[in-house]
């Protein structure tokens, strides 16, 4: 069934460009003597500007597939094609270059330097990217033009999240990849969050990958992919996308 | 096993790394203390009983020519316990593998019977035959040096007559420990041997019948030594005594109790510096051990677990360092102290070897050791079990970092983030930045503190051999002698100056403080031997009064200007008040001069000499030492260079070893500290570095994150390490400063250069090991895990 909706999905997808391609994409963890399979043969494209949002409960498969698309992990067979470089053979230089250049992340538990403030968490990026936006600019647009030089000890939990939106967005990245951005804060917060993501994947056409376990977060979604055992289970696009702060939890 | 200890032993397994670099340190600290307590309750020890069993004097005292009927007197002195009267004669000895006259000593043996006091221990060959009046024992270390053997035989110049001697035995004696001709810096077993011989047969070589020359006494005990001293002094005054003393300024004894001395200072400087470095690193890593577990322990609080025994799990950690480090130190610092003792008993001669561990200072060890980790730990465990169980258990805020410092002064402004983070990140933490270059910087002192020791050593010969004492050879007489005598030495072959000098024993009084020594009168413009001062400049002796060195003029607390009585002890004695005009810088015992002049008026003599100094020309030496051999009047020569070279050899002996030791020690430390204080950066920082790398930093860019703050801190420690060197040595030289020597206070720019070169090449090489553990951080892992 699944391999049936990841067809739909590149029919779909042949008409547009796609910032991902992955086909017959497996990894399997071997712990001791047992192996596990995170994922089994996966096909799919992400167009290019997309808002996709993951589903899926613990251990389907979709962190998996979003460290691999990051360039964190390797597959163990299949690829994943970011424009002409496959993510499954290239080199530890090749990835390093490739997240400095063109991945943003947004961790779970935002991973700021707890040493450097929120202006020089994003600088810490923009320092090395080739083309960035000023850090303050990256600050303003997730709405902390006021608080640039706090630490992030002086910041709340949905603060330090934007600043990681912030940190991820400064350097243009072609793909911003979240992992449960908002699943340690309040409603509120989390939605906040989200609208961030929401206006720089508009404004700045960022294709954008959510993992979250908030099935409510699916409605901002131009694409929502279902994952279930290792496999793509369900792929559906969203006629209308529901702005991030219509969204309730 | 409760579950808590089985926790403990996974703990102390994971951490295996930093438990053995501490362990190590500990362990080394343990060991110098277990070393050099024992090796130094070896040596006394075995000093003591070697003592005992061979019976050493414990008051020695020459006369001119005294009648054996004196010796009952001696004995009825209040406090002598026992006497023995004996002849004692340098002499001179023409050995075939030394060019110039070798000096030996001929001590009489009694006839048939072991002598009461300073018994020889015979090594090989048998004891000599009752009246023989060729045969001779001679001390072993000369046999060595000459590779001599019972059956073999050797030529003296006894009272000018040329005598060959047969060796039968090889023997050993309390007396020669420290085997030092007269006047000598080191022992030199090819050019100085003590020669045993009958009494009937010494008292014909050296006109002696019914008489002697020497004595030893033995006290009673609880007698007090300067009483006989004195009565001995008065009975002997008669017979042309010089002076009695004690075992404190007997040379082998007094040397041996420097030897001795050096070890015990050793103990209090150095083990204590090492264990507490060893206890800094147990507090940084079980400080660094309670935050990680902070919500474990909460959670044990909530089981019920009392703050007792959350505490004792984690002193228990401790303890098994500790343990740990007991166990490999006394190893090891018994295993070295073994060797090193065998090391002393044959640089020494001691015919018993007594090794003895020495628990109780090993338990001093062991205990501060452990006091000084429970101290460590207790900071760290009092946080944590104070903290409520629900809030331990909540995840700590975000490290808080402010704006400092660096901040205000405006030099973050100039700096990339990363270096920024490098910066607060060693502002963060002041006193585990503080402690950290402090442990570094321990290491580099302890470098410079030891091997200073070499820089002032080559001042020491430099002043010694270069500027005070110039002459090639010093020669000394059977008596003092007219001016004629050093006019003729003037026509040997090859010699270019000759210098003669008075030297006189004496008493040197101030107030009740007195010492015995040496009078030197020197000419007035004297170019071969001269005193130094403090600058190193030449003192000109003034036409009266005495030139002494600073040493001495402390002990007697006298300075410039003041009068000290000179009790003299030869010949007719004589006592007189002289000012002390001016003090001179030696390294080497106790010295006094005078113009050679005013040292002869003082005795009340015409121009005499005792010896004197020659330059030479070294093409024309052979020819010279041969003509030395055959002149009645020298009872000693002695060649500058010669001495050089024994007391270089003698250091290059033992310089290898202490810079081997000190290096490793001192590396040791250097790379403890930085390994602990790395992986607990790495352990503190690995998830922020590896989010860095998630973010598209390389791996070399995070590892000038994770060790440039390190290599900050070494650079900071490196300059702290030289300021703590010098005042190490400082100390070190106020430790070292005895009668007998003194070490100038000197250290190179190279000591420095190399001590900071040891510490870096340990501390970089550590470095770089721990931060290939950077190249194996779990990038997905920070994805999903808080800390």
């Amino acid at each position: 069934m699944s391999s049936a909706k990841a067809g739909v999905g590149r029919d779909q997808c042949d008409r547009q460009s796609w910032t991902f391609r992955t086909e017959g994409l497996n990894k399997v963890y071997e712990t001791g003597a047992t192996q596990v399979h995170a994922l089994r043969g996966v096909d799919l494209d992400v167009p290019e500007g997309a808002f996709v949002v993951l589903l899926g409960p613990s251990g389907s498969g979709k962190s998996t597939l979003l460290n691999i698309l990051g360039g964190l992990d390797r597959p163990t067979a299949g690829s994943a094609l970011f424009g002409d470089l496959d993510l499954a053979t290239a080199g530890d230089t090749e990835l390093t270059r490739y997240r400095r250049d063109h991945v943003g992340f947004i961790f779970q538990f935002y991973n700021l330097v707890p040493s450097l403030t929120a202006r020089e968490n994003v600088a810490l990026v923009t320092e090395i990217a080739t083309d960035p936006m000023a850090p303050h600019e990256a600050l303003e647009l997730v709405g902390l033009g006021g608080r640039l030089d706090h630490f992030p000890s002086q910041l709340s939990g949905g603060e330090q999240q934007r600043v990681a939106v912030a940190r991820a967005v400064a350097k243009r990245p072609s793909v911003m990849l979240c992992d449960e951005p908002t699943g340690a804060l309040d409603s509120v917060t989390g939605i906040a969050v989200l609208e961030a993501l929401e206006r720089i994947n508009r404004e700045l056409a960022t294709t954008t990958m959510v993992i979250t376990h908030n099935a409510t977060i699916a409605g901002m979604a131009d694409r929502v992919i279902s994952f279930a055992d290792g496999r793509v289970s369900t792929m559906h696009d969203n006629d209308q996308r529901t702005p991030a702060e219509s969204l309730t939890w | 096993m409760s579950p808590l200890d089985r926790k403990l032993f996974r703990d102390l397994w994971r951490m295996r790394g930093q438990v053995l670099a501490i362990a190590l340190v500990m362990a080394c600290g343990i060991a110098t203390v277990v070393l050099s307590a024992g090796t130094l309750r070896s040596v006394l020890e075995t000093r003591d009983a070697y003592y005992e069993r061979y019976r050493f004097a414990d008051v020695f005292a020459q006369a001119e020519r005294a009648p054996q009927s004196l010796a009952r007197r001696l004995a009825s002195i209040h406090g002598v316990a026992g006497v023995e009267t004996r002849i004692a004669q340098d002499v001179i000895l023409d050995m075939p593998l030394v060019a110039e006259p070798v000096r030996g000593r001929v001590i009489s043996l009694p006839e048939g019977r072991r002598p009461r006091l300073n018994d020889v221990a015979l090594r090989s060959g048998r004891d000599l035959e009752p009246g023989a009046t060729d045969e001779i024992l001679v001390n072993e270390a000369f046999a060595i040096a000459h590779g001599l053997a019972p059956g073999d035989s050797l030529v003296a110049n006894l009272n000018s007559h040329q005598r060959t001697l047969r060796i039968v035995g090889i023997a050993l004696s309390p007396e020669f420990v420290y085997a030092l001709a007269p006047g000598a810096l080191v022992p030199d077993n090819r050019r100085f041997g003590v020669l045993w011989m009958g009494e009937e047969a010494a008292a014909a070589a050296f006109d002696l019948d019914g008489a002697f020359n020497d004595v030893s006494l033995s006290l009673t005990r609880g007698a007090s030594a300067p009483a006989v001293i004195d009565a001995v002094d008065d009975l002997l005054a008669r017979f042309g005594g010089v002076g009695a003393f004690g075992r404190r300024d007997h040379v082998s004894d007094a040397f041996l109790r420097s030897e001795t001395d050096q070890l015990a200072n050793l103990l209090q400087v150095i083990p204590p510096i090492i264990l507490g470095v060893a206890a800094f690193l147990l507090n940084l890593v079980m400080s660094r051990l309670i935050e990680t577990e902070r919500e474990q322990i909460g959670l044990l609080k909530a089981f019920g677990y009392s703050n007792w025994a959350v505490g004792w799990h984690y002193l228990k950690f401790v303890l098994t360092i500790a343990a740990i480090s007991t166990v490999l130190g006394c190893l090891v610092g018994a295993w070295l102290g073994r060797g090193m003792t065998d090391m002393y008993t044959a640089y020494f001669h001691f015919p018993i070897l007594l090794y003895r561990l020495d628990p109780p200072t090993i338990a001093a060890a062991v205990l501060v050791g452990l006091a000084a980790g429970v101290v460590g730990a207790t900071t760290a465990v009092r946080r944590a079990v104070r903290l409520a169980p629900a809030v331990a258990m909540r995840p700590p805020a975000p490290t808080g970092y402010r704006t400092g410092l660096l901040e205000r002064i405006g030099v973050t402004r100039l700096l990339d983030q990363p270096t920024r983070m490098i910066l607060r990140h060693i502002f963060r933490w002041p006193l585990r930045s503080a402690l950290t270059v402090c442990g570094i910087a321990l290491a580099a002192a302890l470098l410079i503190g030891t091997m200073f020791f070499l820089d002032s050593v080559d001042v020491m010969l430099d002043v010694q051999f270069f500027q005070s004492q110039r002459q090639d050879v010093t020669l000394t007489f059977t008596q003092a002698r007219t001016d004629d005598t050093s006019d003729a030495l003037a026509h040997l072959p090859g010699v270019i100056a000759v210098e003669p000098f008075r030297s006189v024993a004496a008493r040197v009084r101030f107030e009740h403080r007195s010492r015995r020594l040496g009078i030197t009168g020197l000419e007035a413009a004297a170019r071969l031997q001269r005193p130094i001062d403090a600058h190193g400049r030449t003192i000109d002796l003034p036409p009266d009064g005495l030139v002494m060195t600073a040493k001495l003029a402390e002990l007697l607390g006298v300075s410039v200007g003041d009068r000290v009585t000179v009790e003299t002890l030869e010949d007719r004695r004589r006592t007189a008040t002289v000012p002390v005009r001016d003090l001179t810088d030696e390294f080497v015992g106790l010295a006094a001069y005078m113009s050679r002049p005013a040292l002869n008026r003082l005795m009340g003599e015409s121009s005499l000499a005792s010896g004197a100094h020659l330059l030479i020309d070294t093409a024309e030496a052979p020819a010279l030492y041969q003509e030395l051999k055959d002149t009645p009047v020298i009872q000693s020569v002695t060649v500058q260079q010669s001495a050089l070279d024994q007391f270089s050899s003698l250091l290059e002996e033992s310089i290898l070893l202490m810079v081997t030791v000190y290096v490793g020690l001192a590396s040791l430390i250097a790379a403890g500290v930085v390994y602990s204080s790395a992986r607990i950066s790495l352990s503190e920082r690995g998830r922020e570095l590896a989010s860095l790398r998630v973010l598209g930093f390389s791996k070399g860019e995070i590892a000038y994150i994770f060790l440039g703050g390190l290599s900050l801190l070494v650079a900071a420690a490196l300059p702290i390490g030289c300021v703590m060197g010098y005042g190490l040595a400082t100390l070190m030289v106020q430790l070292f400063d005895t009668e007998l020597y003194r070490l100038p206070l000197a250290v190179e720019p190279s000591t420095y250069g190399f001590a900071a070169l040891v510490v870096l090449v340990a501390t970089t090489l550590t470095g770089l090991a721990v931060s290939r553990r950077l190249a194996r951080l779990d990038l997905i892992a920070v994805l999903k895990t808080r800390e």
